[in-house]
């Protein structure tokens, strides 16, 4: 499966010279949406090269910017295709894109119209005029849990190669490399990963304190007690003060990267946590393998 | 926004009234209502609930707003750091 939809202008209904031009990212899911809400009028679709990637991220990155929109209105001769010179932009686009060099390079105006693609047709029907609920930003479940593969992804770089070596020294230890032993600890890995990128976005609005690094850590927490619970028979005193050291502080630090996803957090806000709880993780992470290594010896 | 906030007193948006000449394009553009026209001049109304993203400073024509906008999640900062200091070429963005 694809999530490129190739960039160009493309014609949804019988579009005519006057039909309304609404940009959009290559990503095929904001492509998909923005084409099933408009289904039924005749709109012309101008899709930007965003590597896949959906407006928001694209915006921040800078591919979902002028130059792109420059360039594409170039390149699909879009002024010979409408007579009026007017672009609808998701207002999530707006900080990569400067109406006014727009309007200066290419002739056309820039207007941003929605937040969500599913406010476009009232948009539309409302004489072009945006409501303050078409600008309000929300944050539901069902768009925080879209968000959440962006992180799952990306800390499987460090995830996996991690969970193999943890494998491998549990295996090597002495215990032997047989499922009873060896699954306790991938459970704890792929739930710890779970924890952080997953349920702690998830319950965002639920889980107590402001500070992302705060609610990941709470996620872990519970998930240790979880673990704990489960494994009450065979756990030596150390395995569960590493649990819960360990667990909390990279559920924490997950937590506080979904603030890239989150359309709410701030820079600054990020800076001032990072400096906050970063030792703390660095801390915890570090005692813990001190714990480890202790264990082992005694 | 409804129920979400973030720490409160961090946010480095500035707006010059001096330069200002009341387009009302930051108005249209930021998503947290963060301004509102008074006497044909931009305001801030809730400095909180600015999420630095940019999109006013950007979209100002008279460059009477700034902001530091930019990679908001630990691992863009993360890299952004490393870079600062030769350690990585380029500061990676977060999503
Ligand atoms: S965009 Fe700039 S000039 Fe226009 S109202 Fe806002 S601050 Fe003033
Ligand atoms: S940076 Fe973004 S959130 Fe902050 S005031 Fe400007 S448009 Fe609004």
């Amino acid at each position: 499966m694809s999530y490129l939809v190739p960039p160009g202008l493309y014609a949804i209904g019988m579009p005519g010279a006057e039909a309304p031009v609404v940009v959009t990212a290559n990503y095929k899911m904001s492509y998909d949406i923005v084409r099933s809400e408009l289904a039924g009028r005749s709109v012309w679709l101008l899709v930007l090269e965003t590597f896949g990637i959906n407006v928001w991220c694209a915006a921040g990155k800078g591919t979902f910017g002028t130059d792109e929109v420059v360039r594409r209105v170039q390149a699909t001769g879009l002024d010979s295709v409408v007579s009026h010179r007017q672009l609808l932009l998701p207002i999530l686009g707006a900080p990569g894109v400067a109406a006014h060099a727009v309007a200066k390079r290419t002739g056309f105006r820039v207007r941003y119209a929605t937040i969500r693609a599913q406010d476009l047709p009232a948009f539309l029907d409302n004489g072009m005029v945006a409501t303050p609920a078409m600008r309000q930003l929300t944050f539901t479940v069902a768009e925080r849990l879209i968000l959440t593969p962006i992180e799952l992804v990306s800390s499987v770089k460090w995830a996996v190669p991690f969970t193999v070596a943890l494998v491998l020294l549990t295996g090597l230890s002495g215990l032997g490399f047989s499922l009873t032993t060896l699954l306790p600890v991938i459970v704890a890995c792929v739930g710890t990963v779970l924890a952080g990128a997953v349920v702690a976005p998830v319950l965002l609005p639920w889980l107590p304190g402001k500070s992302f690094a705060v609610k990941g850590a709470e996620v872990g927490f519970a998930w240790a007690a979880i673990l704990t619970w489960w494994r009450s028979e065979g756990l030596a005193w150390h395995d569960t003060m590493i649990l819960f050291l360990a667990v909390p502080a990279v559920s924490a630090f997950l937590s506080l990267n979904f603030t890239g996803s989150t359309p709410f957090t701030s820079r600054s806000g990020v800076k001032k946590e990072m400096r906050l709880s970063l030792p703390v993780m660095a801390a915890a992470l570090v005692v813990a393998l001190i714990v480890w290594c202790a264990g082992r010896v005694f | 926004m409804n129920g979400f906030t973030y720490l409160a007193n961090v946010a480095t948006l500035q707006l010059d009234r001096e330069t200002c000449i009341g387009c009302g394009m930051c108005v249209e553009v930021c998503p947290h209502q963060v301004f509102a026209l008074e006497r044909r001049k931009a305001e801030v109304r809730s400095l909180d609930n600015c999420m630095e993203c940019g999109a006013c400073a950007v979209n100002c024509p008279v460059s009477a707003l700034t902001v530091d906008a930019g990679v908001g999640c630990a691992s863009g900062l993360i890299n952004e750091w490393l870079a600062s200091i030769n350690v990585r070429k380029t500061g990676s963005g977060c999503c």
